[in-house]
C-alpha cells in the first residue's frame, strides 16, 4: 500500500492524461456515428454498406491497429493522436449499429405527423427524430465509453502514457499494487464517465425518467397471478 | 508506403514461415490458443447462461456481472496474473478466459431467453423434462444467437492474445514485441498484418457457422413466413 501513497501524484496525473484521451474520442465518436446511422437508416441500400465495414472494423484488434496506422498517416508510434484516431473509429464501429437502429426504431406515424404538421426535413430531424431515439444513443454511448476508457490502456505497451502505463510499469518493477492500482482507477473512470452520460441523458431527456416508471408500473400490473410472464 | 512493403516482403519470405519459431508454428499457436480459451469459457459460461435463460432468474445480476467484466481493463488482468503466477501461458490463458466469459454468457442467456414461452410450454405439454426442454427445444433454437456470443468472444481473444507474449507466451505477439523492442517497424507491422488477417478470415469462419446453425425448421418457417407475407403488403401482417 505504500507504493500507492508515494505516487497518488502520478495517478492522478496518468488519470489525466487517461481522461484526456479518452474523452474526446467518445465525443468524437458519437458526434460522427449518429449521422452515419441516420443515412443507414435514411438509405436503406447503404445500411448494409455501412455495417458491413463497421463489422470488418470492429473486428480488427485494436494493438495492431495502433501500429499500423502510424505507418499510413505517417505519425509517430508513440503519438498520443494514433490512440484517438484508432479508439474513435472503434467506437464508430460500435455505434453506428446502435444509431441506425435507434432512428428506425421511431414511430413512423409520428415521423408523418411531424411532416404533416409543417415540418421541413432538417428541423424534423432535430426536434423529433433525434429526441425519440436519444434512449437508443445514450445505450450505445455508454457501451462506448466503458470500452474506450479500456481499450486505451492498450497502448501502454507501446510506450504511451495512461494508466495503462501503471499495468507496464508494475510488471517490470513487479509491484502488483500498481497494476491492482491502474486496474481499480480504470474500472471507477469508466463507471464515473458512465454515470455522467447517464445523468446527461436524464438531463437532457426528462421524460424517458417517467417512461420508465410507467412501463414498470404496467409490467407489474400485466403481470399474472403466476409471476411468470416472459 | 514502403514500410509496408518491407513488412510484405517479410511475410512472403518462405524462409520466415519454418522452424519453431516460424511464422507457421507461432500463427498455429496463436489460433488453437485462442479457440481453447473460449472452448474453456464456453464451458463454464454456456451452462450458467443456458439456465439463466431459462428460468429467467438471475438475468439482472448477469448482465451486471458481465458489464462489470467488459470494463475490466485486459492487460491490467494479464500482467497481474502473470506477476502471481509467473510467465508462460497459464496466465494469459485464465486472464483471456475471463475476457471471453462475458459474450458466451450474454449470448447463451439472449438466445435462450428470446426462444418463445409458447414452444417451450408446447414441449413441456408433450412430456419433455426440463432438461430434455434445455437440450432439445431451446439450445437448439438458441444456436445462432449463442454463435453470434461465441463469434464476438473469439474475435476478442485473437485479439487480445497478442499481449500474451508481452508476458512472456507464444504466439503472433511475439513477432510484435520483438519488433517494438528492436525498433524493427517493419517486423512489428507484419505482425499486427498476421493478426489482422486471422481475426478477418475467422470473423468470416465465423459469420459463416452461425448462418449454418440455424435450426432447419426455424428455416422453414421463415420461408413461408415470407411467402404468405407477399401477396398482402399491408403492414398489419408483419405484425
Amino acid at each position: 500500500m505504500n507504493w500507492l501513497w508515494n505516487n497518488l501524484d502520478e495517478v492522478g496525473e496518468l488519470t489525466l492524461v487517461h481522461l484526456a484521451l479518452s474523452v474526446p474520442t467518445i465525443i468524437m465518436s458519437f458526434v460522427i456515428s449518429v449521422p452515419i446511422g441516420w443515412a443507414a437508416w435514411r438509405f436503406r441500400w447503404s445500411r448494409g454498406v455501412v455495417l458491413g465495414l463497421a463489422g470488418i472494423l470492429y473486428a480488427i484488434p485494436s494493438l495492431p491497429l495502433f501500429i499500423a496506422l502510424p505507418g499510413i498517416i505517417g505519425t509517430s508510434l508513440r503519438a498520443p493522436i494514433n490512440v484517438v484516431i484508432v479508439l474513435t473509429l472503434y467506437g464508430i464501429a460500435l455505434m453506428v449499429r446502435t444509431a441506425a437502429d435507434g432512428f428506425g426504431d421511431v414511430d413512423p406515424d409520428v415521423r408523418l405527423s411531424a411532416t404533416a404538421v409543417g415540418y421541413s426535413g432538417f428541423r424534423r430531424f432535430w426536434s423529433v427524430e433525434l429526441p425519440l431515439a436519444g434512449p437508443t444513443l445514450l445505450a450505445g454511448l455508454r457501451v462506448v465509453i466503458v470500452s474506450t476508457v479500456s481499450l486505451v490502456t492498450v497502448s501502454a505497451v507501446l510506450g504511451i502514457q495512461s494508466l495503462g502505463s501503471l499495468f507496464t510499469d508494475g510488471f517490470q518493477r513487479n509491484i502488483p499494487v500498481e497494476i491492482a492500482t491502474g486496474i481499480v482507477v480504470t474500472v471507477a473512470l469508466a463507471l464515473v464517465l458512465d454515470l455522467v452520460a447517464v445523468l446527461l441523458g436524464r438531463l437532457l431527456m426528462p421524460w424517458t425518467e417517467v417512461d420508465a416508471r410507467s412501463r414498470r408500473a404496467a409490467r407489474r400490473q400485466a403481470r399474472d397471478p403466476e409471476g411468470a410472464v416472459a | 508506403m514502403s514500410l509496408f512493403a518491407e513488412a510484405f516482403a517479410w511475410i512472403l519470405d518462405p524462409a520466415n514461415w519454418v522452424g519453431p519459431d516460424g511464422i507457421a508454428a507461432n500463427l498455429w499457436f496463436h489460433l488453437v490458443f485462442s479457440l481453447s480459451v473460449v472452448a474453456a469459457a464456453a464451458v463454464v459460461a454456456l451452462p450458467i447462461g443456458a439456465v439463466i435463460g431459462h428460468t429467467g432468474r438471475g438475468r439482472e445480476t448477469a448482465v451486471v456481472v458481465s458489464g462489470g467484466l467488459r470494463a475490466l481493463p485486459t492487460l491490467g488482468l494479464l500482467v497481474l496474473v502473470a506477476l502471481a503466477l509467473g510467465v508462460g501461458i497459464l496466465a494469459p490463458f485464465l486472464a483471456l478466459m475471463v475476457l471471453a466469459i462475458p459474450p458466451v454468457l450474454a449470448g447463451a442467456y439472449a438466445g435462450v431467453g428470446a426462444v418463445d414461452r409458447r414452444t417451450v410450454d408446447a414441449a413441456r405439454g408433450m412430456g419433455m423434462t426440463e432438461a430434455q426442454i434445455i437440450a432439445k427445444v431451446e439450445l437448439p433454437l438458441a444456436l445462432p444467437t449463442i454463435m453470434g456470443g461465441i463469434r464476438s468472444a473469439v474475435l476478442q481473444v485473437v485479439a487480445t492474445a497478442t499481449l500474451a507474449a508481452y508476458v512472456g507466451g507464444p504466439g503472433l505477439g511475439t513477432y510484435l514485441f520483438l519488433g517494438l523492442q528492436t525498433r524493427d517497424y517493419p517486423l512489428t507491422l507484419a505482425a499486427s498484418i498476421l493478426v489482422i488477417a486471422l481475426a478477418l478470415v475467422l470473423d468470416g469462419v465465423f459469420a459463416g457457422l452461425q448462418r449454418l446453425v440455424v435450426p432447419a425448421g426455424v428455416v422453414a418457417a421463415r420461408d413461408t413466413d415470407r411467402l404468405r407475407s407477399r401477396p398482402s403488403r399491408s403492414g398489419a401482417a408483419a405484425g
